[in-house]
């Protein structure tokens, strides 16, 4: 039994959702191996292979992989199938994961299993279905195992102590099927969504794209990254990379305030794993109350300035 | 630019406002609301959008399922598909992402499309796997969670969301896109061209009559559970005494 990790990179640094997958992996048993293409990614490797529980590093450089199109890191999966037969083959349940992962169970003729969030067995696995409101344990038969890992569900890897061996792959032909344009990625100094410590979250309440810098400042006095309900990425308020919820993003922070929202199912599914859930909203009747901790009746456009200052003040 | 002919895929799942349920082992579907998955109709209105610009020349609408599913693909004939295809299967059979992918694959072989359009994601199984695969299964290119699609001379330029913005790429037709939320705001189905629809034609195809054997399921479900509800918390009378609670949990 072994495993292959894709890994997911920028080239200049591991994404951390690779880390928790890594763990996720571990939990199956037998050798732990991480794949890493990229244009020019011998730092991300260098990283990898201090990972614990990382035994070796497999490294495929070359200009096709800009964009980490599926279409072209697939066959490259399929190679270093066919040299080292693992047994299962995951990445996280990032866009990236959840692109390519399926892709490269169509080509190996399995069906994948998505966003697990517990492994029972080498073959048993618990994922949520309907928004979270049901949990399915699926058992796969499948000779290998194809699957993407809710990376709040797993801790991550230490990321020293490990001693993986690197190897590098020669890249198979380019596809060319697909071609990488640009990308236009939201610049922040806050930290990254779906591992900052803090999240605050704004809906529909917020009235306004420009009322969501009440959150940019309260999350400024907390270190917190900023989020929103789906409701409030449909009416243009913000950016759908902000999106916690069901089809967007999955988030478990220590602390997670939702700032008039009002709880539909479809925004549980994306927080309520939170450590600590405070509501802030008008509406005593709200949803989101039934899973907060702490829930404040009251109009977040007076509360909100008033939680900044008081926390300035310390 | 010679205009496309346009596959989209519509599934019928359980509404979104209803509270799922487990009973008896099994999701409880009776009597309960179904809808077609919102995105799949993000996907369908997208098809008939490009057919309203002559980019398109026809848009056909395609279900998976048993015949209930039919419902489904006439309310896809209302909001502007030419016609509907039902690829059926029996009462009871499992039909996950690749099952149905293979019955896709099967249908794109006899009707030559040049694009595919599906959801992103199905709101029951949340698997956002279909796409993937029968892109997989036809050796296409894959837009996946697509916000944006430009028609050009042979390939189509998607942006598409990703977990730090948007990206933007070029495939070569013929394609498999899945749409993401922010593609289009989906039109409702006015009363006449609900009537309409009841003309337009849709045929039935068994799946398996398709050339692609359906795969044998290998997925098998042990067992459907609710999770444990999270206990609701108290109420706070005002944001120091809510400051206060976070500093003695050590949250802020």
């Amino acid at each position: 039994q072994s495993t292959l990790v894709i890994a997911e990179h920028n080239n200049e640094t591991l994404t951390p959702i690779t880390l928790n997958t890594i763990t996720a992996a571990k939990r199956l048993g037998g050798e732990v191996s991480c794949l890493v293409a990229g244009t020019s990614c011998d730092k991300v490797a260098q990283e990898l292979s201090k990972v614990q529980g990382v035994a070796k590093v497999l490294v495929a450089q070359h200009d096709v992989y800009k964009g980490f199109l599926a279409e072209e890191l697939t066959p490259l999966i399929l190679e270093t199938h066919k040299k080292f037969n693992y047994t299962h083959i995951c990445a996280g349940a990032s866009a990236f994961g959840k692109n390519l992962i399926p892709r490269v169970a169509g080509k190996l003729d399995v069906a994948p299993i998505s966003d697990i969030i517990e492994i029972q067995s080498p073959d048993t696995f618990v994922r949520t279905i309907y928004a979270g409101n049901i949990l399915c344990t699926v058992q796969c038969d499948e000779a290998i195992k194809v699957f993407t890992v809710r990376g709040t569900s797993f801790e991550a890897a230490p990321t020293s102590g490990g001693t993986a061996s690197l190897e590098k792959l020669t890249p198979p032909p380019p596809v060319g099927l697909s071609e990488w344009i640009e990308q236009k990625l939201t610049k922040s100094d806050r930290p990254e969504l779906t591992s900052a410590k803090v999240v605050v979250s704004g809906g529909r309440g917020l009235k306004s794209g420009e009322n969501f810098k009440l959150l940019y400042d309260l999350a400024d006095q907390l270190h917190a990254a900023v989020g929103a309900s789906r409701a409030a990425v449909d009416a243009g308020f913000v950016p759908n990379d902000m999106q916690v919820g069901q089809t967007g993003k999955i988030v478990a922070p220590e602390l997670y305030i939702a700032v008039g929202i009002s709880g539909a199912i479809q925004h549980l599914a994306g927080m309520k794993d939170s450590k600590t859930i405070v509501a802030i909203n008008k509406d005593p009747e709200a949803p989101i109350f039934q899973v907060a901790d702490y829930g404040l009746v009251a109009d977040l456009f007076q509360a909100v300035p008033e939680m900044t200052e008081l926390l300035k003040k310390k | 630019m010679a205009a496309l002919r346009v596959l989209v895929g519509v599934k019928r799942v359980i509404d979104y406002a209803v509270k799922v349920r487990v009973a008896g082992g099994g999701v409880q579907t009776q009597g309960v609301k179904h809808s077609l998955n919102p995105f799949c109709e993000i996907a369908l209105e997208e098809g008939v959008r490009l057919r309203e610009r002559g980019a398109a020349s026809d848009v056909i609408a395609v279900s998976v399922g048993t015949r209930v599913c039919q419902e489904t693909l006439r309310t896809a004939l209302a909001v502007g598909a030419d016609r509907g295809v039902l690829l059926e299967v029996g009462e009871g059979a499992a039909v996950g992402p690749r099952e149905a992918a293979a019955a896709l694959a099967g249908l794109v072989g006899r009707l030559q499309p040049h694009l595919v359009l599906l959801g992103k994601q199905a709101i029951d199984d949340d698997c956002n796997q279909t796409g993937q695969l029968l892109a997989a299964m036809l050796d296409w290119p894959q837009g996946t969670f697509a916000s944006r699609v430009e028609l050009e001379e042979g390939a189509v330029r998607v942006e598409r969301e990703v977990d730090g913005g948007l990206e933007t790429l070029r495939l070569r037709l013929p394609a498999v896109l899945t749409a993401d939320l922010r593609l289009n705001e989906p039109r409702y189905a006015t009363l006449p061209n609900i009537m309409k629809a009841k003309k337009k034609p849709l045929e039935i195809i068994p799946a398996s009559a398709l050339g692609v054997p359906l795969p044998l399921p290998r997925l098998r479900v042990l067992k459907l559970e609710e999770p444990p509800a999270r206990g609701g918390g108290q109420r706070v009378q005002g944001v120091p005494e809510l400051l206060e609670r976070l500093r003695s949990d050590g949250r802020v």
